[in-house]
């Protein structure tokens, strides 16, 4: 298909990967760490955002809310619900790290689908910090709570005795990859997405049979990524409710 | 979404990737850390909390309505009862006068027998005994009137007879 389309235009291109470029918004120069990106730009959008929808959108405090203050609200009890049906009672602490996680997510990842829009959760840059917050906190967290107990997790003492050293090994092994697991589930879905709306996008420019189908491709991609969104911050989230757990309660 | 014609073919290293463009990542790195910081204390100062206190205000509210109607509800059957209660207790009342009424009726009616049965008594003794004394004095007089009617037709006949044979003879004959 695609040889189809540069017989048909001859010089079109496709940089569906242009969207994820970082690039200064104020003159030309290096991108040092402290420069204002378009990165600085949409997470400072998404900053706004979830303070108009939970902190503004809440300022009546309704007892009977209103619609803004319905969805806070809603956002609010599904995350503490996933808190603490998934690691009980004494995780309830740590719901406002674990809230601040995924608004963050939720947030960055719909108003990436927003035309023209740079996706920060699209980055491995960006997952694999969180992703490595979260394991260096569970660590630790693990350790301070339960001492060397903690080591406990990746010894199976279910399993007969002979299996253990080689489950332990295993054990171990998916505890590190944890990491990279969680950041790269997160960055690639969405980067896959977007990259695969631009390509569908780009065929949009070709010709009378292609273009409909191109854009029919485009909505029904769209409504994925809408739907992966969402998903994708549930299952940072949720996993994280998962490793948290583990670090509480890291008897099998 | 249209694709811009990009000056910047491949800039970029590797397969082309903006994401393993390691020369930004500090910049990301960095302003993600600002944000997460904001967004943290931005939740844990005003938003959770005031969220959590409007949903545990509305519990508090649910729960006490709930506990005013189960209250109302109870006193509707408490009076309820009570008044069932009233219903059956006039009536047993009323149960009870009607019985204490037919109770002293009947006594009355059975003291005021009595009388009328002694008084009946009474008199019909009375006058058995004046019955009686009637008939007493009817036999003395007959007796009287025998004897003298027997000694003047004894003497009309010129018979003579002494005052005591016709006594008996007529006592005799009284008698049988």
């Amino acid at each position: 298909m695609a040889g189809e389309a540069h017989s048909e235009s001859g010089g079109l291109e496709f940089h569906p990967l242009d969207q994820f470029e970082v690039h200064r918004i104020f003159g030309d120069g290096p991108v040092h760490w402290y420069t204002i990106t378009n990165v600085t730009m949409w997470m400072a959008i998404a900053v706004v955002c979830i303070t108009l929808l939970l902190v503004i959108g809440t300022r009546k405090r309704a007892v009977i809310p209103n619609r803004t203050q319905s969805v806070a609200e809603t956002l609010y009890g599904f995350v503490y619900k996933m808190v603490e049906d998934v690691t009980g009672k004494d995780g309830i602490k740590y719901f406002p790290y674990i809230f601040t996680l995924f608004i963050f997510i939720l947030f960055s990842n719909f108003l990436g689908l927003l035309p023209m829009a740079f996706t920060t959760t699209s980055h491995i840059a960006v997952t694999a910090i969180l992703a490595f917050a979260v394991f260096l906190t569970v660590t630790i967290l693990g350790f301070v709570k339960n001492g060397s107990a903690f080591l406990g997790l990746f010894w199976v003492s279910s399993a007969p005795l002979a299996l253990r050293p080689i489950l332990a090994v295993i054990e171990i092994i998916s505890y590190f990859v944890r990491p990279v697991s969680h950041s790269i589930r997160l960055a690639g879905n969405l980067m896959a997405g977007h990259a695969v709306l631009k390509v569908f996008a780009g065929f949009a420019q070709v010709g009378l049979i292609v273009a409909p189908i191109a854009i029919l491709g485009v909505v029904a991609i769209y409504a994925l990524e809408v739907l992966v969104s969402a998903i994708q911050a549930y299952v940072f989230t949720i996993l994280t409710c998962v490793y948290l757990k583990d670090a509480l309660h890291p008897s099998h | 979404m249209s694709v811009t014609p990009a000056e910047n073919v491949a800039e970029t290293g590797g397969a082309g990737m903006p994401q393993l463009d390691f020369s930004t990542f500090p910049n990301q790195i960095f302003w993600l850390l600002v944000t997460l910081i904001v967004i943290y204390l931005i939740l844990s100062r005003v938003a959770l909390p005031r969220i959590g206190s409007v949903l545990a205000e509305r519990q508090g509210t649910i729960t006490n309505d709930i506990a005013a109607a189960e209250e109302l509800n109870q006193r509707a059957i408490e009076a309820e009862a009570a008044y069932d209660k009233a219903l059956s207790d006039a009536r047993s009342e009323a149960e009870k006068i009607v019985f204490q009424a037919k109770t002293e009726i009947q006594t009355e009616l059975d003291v005021q027998m009595l009388k009328a049965d002694a008084e009946i008594a009474a008199q019909t003794a009375e006058s058995e005994k004046s019955i009686s004394d009637i008939q007493a004095g009817a036999a003395v007089a007959v007796k009287s009137v025998a004897k003298s009617t027997a000694k003047e037709i004894i003497a009309s006949f010129g018979g003579k007879v002494d005052a005591k044979t016709i006594t008996s003879a007529i006592t005799a004959r009284m008698k049988g």
